[in-house]
């Protein structure tokens, strides 16, 4: 099969973003937000193709669509550059150039009259070739070096608007915690490359025929498990797992469609991608690293949970969501096994990921044209929206009854099974993901029935209904929000290749269900029927209620660890080292340099006397080494 | 000890001495004119020795040329009466190093080393014979440097008239 | 004299007043007596060539050439330096020596 047209699934973004970011003075206005489109669009219909033409045919092995020999250094060693076709990268493809088109659609009408809509177009087309590259890279490098190009894009558009302080000081935030993790994922790589003797992915999920059982042990954990553990780091940083979470909130200080696009459907889930990318080298060798992946997929889950319950920006419960539901597929990662039905979770995972797309990416455009009506962030307020947003208001509502896991919606298929494979693994972890269920109904329909129902505010401007250019790709992606469920994920993708029948389990499927309701009732008793049962129970939580309003003071204690500790004890004698040592013996150099340059200056005195002093001097020195040498 | 080592000896130490005034007198015609008497030493030993001539030449042109001269340029130039200022400690101290360290060195070799006389029949310095080797062109002959000092000299005239012409521009002067 | 005064004797005095010149030469502030010094050095030279012409080689004449040719370039450079003064004073209205230093660093 040629696949050889791949190619330009990454390419095309590349060729928007340079168009526009080189020559948006010489095109006529906003041609650049439809070049960018065009370019998108190509992406996703070669993308739709690929997939249809990959998954026709019964093999489920990795393709190389296309590979070159970028950096040579010896026989060895080198770095290449290629594509991969293999189940969850072409399933990625279709994600990721699914989701950027409706919302490179959508932000033709959002940004319509924003200043540097140019810019913003180049930088979302420059995010979309990066993350294509990231998910059809050949090897650990290659996917390295996307994942810094992500990042960077990822720092270019939250700081968008770069005249206001608050989003420049998120951009950094996100860039440093990113960049921070993804030292990890560094040393990381360089471990498992050395270990192994290759970057490759074809050869790294072979695990059967690498031969590195005999790297000693370092503090109880082979070499392997901590490679593994600190590329997972890396894989967290980028998903926003606790502790490395607190930029993902910030983040929302972008533009809303780049909040849809890279902090909920595609950026955030990399870490997902790579550990499913690296499952088979987890399960093989590392089962205590994959330990630590659910654990900390587990404890994120239900603490984002627990703080989404407490904000009132409208985005920043989005983004806790978004974090809890990104520790669901973690979580469903560290508690899967290998093979068959044992790699339940891993299926799972990727399942969870392809329909939290679709919903995720809606709930966030959805409350991009709310805040385009609104023009405020704080759900305190909005109110009675659906009288005068009826359509975004209904789309709105597939989406949350899609992510609190209601059938017949996507989510309730995909949740089933994360849920699944955490009852086949461990209690404590069915508990939390029960627990996180209830409380994602609760979060998001307190959202919805604060914003949609309740009482009239002062509305500054009456708000209107946004645009087509917005609704219909919110449109599309309610379709998928709702429909996505129904597809037989396990048929494609699985952890072994062995197509897995996807059924719901149904006992965990009816207390899931019970747990929705459960949620959703809490939520129209506290919020819809006014009943002020929500300011009881919040007293009644008392200094926890608080806590979890400031995010749990991570934030403060990050804080307190890089300002009281690293720069107090660590960064100021070195600084004071390096301004009053360093700084002074290169001063002493140069000033001993100066002196001896001003003796040597004298020489040309311009006093005659020296001169004739020094002339006689030397005469009379060298008639005695004459005299006394010869002798 | 004959009247020649005497007179030798005698005439020796005033040459000395007044060279050494001159160096460290502290008024400029003084020291002129301690320079004249030294000049004037050196003639009589010139006599002494039976260089007549070597000594006219030594009292026309040293002592009346050039003394003069100076003499002239003193006057044209600084402030006579004034006391001139005595060189920093420092300089003397130095000077006096370099100076008696090279004196030392000369004497010690003058007198270790064995002057090799030669034995030939000694020559008259007479006027003829002056002559003679002034102007010949054989062995022994001076026609050459003769001829190229008074090339010498006309360039140090025309040079020192150049020097100190007054110019028509006349920027300081 | 040649019999009654060993050379070195004479030659001696010769030094002394030629180190008396250079002493003069390196001390003195004031050109002119800066150029008394040299003209002491020469002397004390010419002397010195005459010593070796009438002790070493009295069969020979070339101390006494030399020494009337170097009598006849002492003029002319003592004709040149005082002319050099002359165009010195008038430019900077001073012969101290350390007043010249324009050619330096």
């Amino acid at each position: 099969m040629d696949f050889s047209y791949t190619i330009w699934i990454a390419i095309l973004p590349f060729l928007a973003f340079a168009i526009n970011g080189l020559g948006s003075e010489k095109l006529p206005q906003k041609t650049s937000g439809w070049i960018a489109t065009v370019a998108i669009g190509i992406s996703a219909f070669l993308s739709y193709k690929t997939a249809i033409q990959y998954f026709s045919s019964p093999s489920r092995g990795g393709i190389i669509a296309f590979k070159t020999t970028w950096l040579r250094f010896n026989g060895t060693l080198h770095i290449d550059l290629g594509i991969l076709l293999d189940p969850i990268s072409v399933m990625m493809l279709v994600v990721i150039t699914t989701v950027s088109l409706m919302v490179f659609v959508y932000s033709m009408g959002y940004m319509k009259n924003e200043r540097g809509y140019d810019r913003y177009f180049s930088f979302l087309s420059l995010f979309s070739f990066s993350m294509l590259g990231l998910v059809v890279a050949t090897n650990l490098f290659q996917m390295y070096m996307f994942w810094e190009l992500v990042g960077i894009s990822s720092y270019l558009l939250i700081g968008f608007y770069y005249d206001k302080p608050s989003a420049v000081a998120a951009s950094k935030k996100a860039f440093i915690v990113t960049r921070f993790a993804d030292l990890g994922f560094l040393i990381g790589i360089l471990l498992v490359s050395s270990l192994t003797g290759t970057f490759d992915f074809g050869v790294l999920t072979r695990p059967e025929g690498l031969g590195f059982a005999s790297a000693a042990p370092f503090l109880g954990l082979s070499t392997i498990t901590w490679a593994l553990l600190l590329i997972f780091m890396g894989g967290a940083g980028k998903s926003a797992m606790f502790p490395l979470h607190i930029w993902l909130p910030d983040a929302m200080e972008g533009p809303t469609p780049v909040s849809a696009l890279i902090h909920a459907a595609t950026m955030v889930v990399a870490g997902v991608f790579l550990v499913a990318r690296l499952f088979p080298l987890y399960t093989a060798y590392a089962p205590g690293a994959l330990e630590v992946v659910a654990f900390v997929g587990a404890f994120t889950t239900l603490f984002a949970a627990v703080i989404a319950c407490t904000q009132y920006d409208i985005k920043r419960i989005l983004a806790f969501s978004t974090i809890s539901q990104i520790g669901y597929m973690i979580l469903a990662l560290g508690v899967s096994g290998h093979g068959g039905e044992a790699g339940l979770g891993y299926m799972a995972s990727l399942f969870h990921l392809f329909t939290h797309a679709f919903f995720k990416a809606l709930l966030f455009l959805g409350a991009g044209a709310i805040i385009h009506a609104v023009h405020t962030n704080d759900i305190r307020e909005m109110g009675n929206l659906r009288k005068h947003q009826p359509i975004t208001h209904v789309l709105f509502l597939i989406a949350c009854l899609a992510i609190s896991g209601i059938p017949p919606f996507a989510g309730f298929f995909s949740k089933d099974e994360v849920l699944s494979a955490t009852a086949a693994s461990h209690p404590v972890y069915f508990a939390i993901a029960m627990g996180a269920a209830a409380l994602t109904a609760f979060y998001m329909f307190r959202l919805y029935f604060i914003v949609f129902w309740g009482e009239e505010r002062a509305y500054p401007n009456a708000p209107k209904e946004a645009p087509f250019i917005m609704l219909g790709p919110m449109m599309v992606l309610a379709v998928g929000s709702a429909f996505a469920g129904f597809i037989p994920f396990g048929h494609f993708i699985s952890s072994d290749g062995v197509p897995l029948a996807t059924h719901i389990h149904w006992p965990v499927a009816i207390t899931s269900m019970a747990m929705a309701l459960v949620g959703t009732a809490t939520a129209w008793r506290f919020y819809k029927s006014q009943s002020g049962s929500s300011e009881k129970a919040a007293k009644a939580l008392g200094s926890f209620h608080t806590s979890a309003a400031n995010k749990f003071y991570i934030d403060e204690a990050y804080i307190i660890i890089t300002k009281g500790v690293i720069f107090k004890m660590v960064s100021k004698p070195l600084a004071w080292i390096d301004r009053n040592v360093i700084d002074t013996f290169m001063d002493l150099l140069a000033a001993i340099t100066h002196w001896a340059s001003r003796q040597v200056r004298e020489f040309q005195s311009g006093q005659l006397q020296k001169y004739a002093f020094i002339f006689i001097a030397g005469v009379i020195i060298i008639v005695l080494s004459f005299i006394y040498a010869a002798r | 000890m004959g009247t020649g080592a005497i007179i030798f000896y005698s005439i020796a130490t005033i040459m000395v001495v007044f060279s050494f005034l001159a160096v460290v007198s502290q008024r400029v015609l003084r020291a002129a004119v301690y320079l004249l008497f030294a000049l004037a030493g050196a003639a009589a030993v010139y006599f002494m020795v039976g260089y007549f001539f070597l000594a006219a030449v030594q009292l026309i042109v040293y002592a009346g040329g050039i003394v003069v001269l100076i003499i002239f340029s003193i006057l044209l130039t600084s402030h006579i009466g004034e006391k001139m200022q005595k060189p920093d400690g420092w300089k003397v101290i130095l000077t006096s190093v370099v100076g008696l360290g090279g004196a030392a060195l000369s004497v010690f070799v003058i007198t270790n080393h064995a002057f090799m006389p030669q034995h030939q029949k000694g020559i008259e310095a007479s006027m003829a014979t002056i002559g003679e080797k002034m102007l010949g062109y054989g062995a022994g002959g001076y026609v050459l440097p003769f001829e190229v000092i008074s090339i010498l000299l006309l360039a140090a005239m025309v040079g020192a008239i150049a020097v100190a012409k007054r110019n028509k521009t006349n920027d300081n002067g | 004299m040649v019999e009654q005064v060993p050379l070195h004797h004479a030659l001696i005095a010769t030094t002394l007043m030629f180190f008396i010149g250079v002493y003069g030469f390196l001390t003195r502030k004031n050109l002119i007596t800066m150029l008394i010094s040299i003209e002491i050095m020469l002397n004390a030279v010419n002397l010195n060539f005459v010593f070796f012409n009438i002790y070493l080689f009295p069969g020979t004449l070339e101390g006494h050439f030399f020494s009337l040719f170097i009598i006849a370039i002492a003029a002319a450079e003592a004709a040149v330096a005082i002319a050099i003064f002359i165009s010195l004073y008038r430019n900077i209205r001073s012969i101290d020596v350390e007043d010249a230093n324009t050619m330096k660093h």
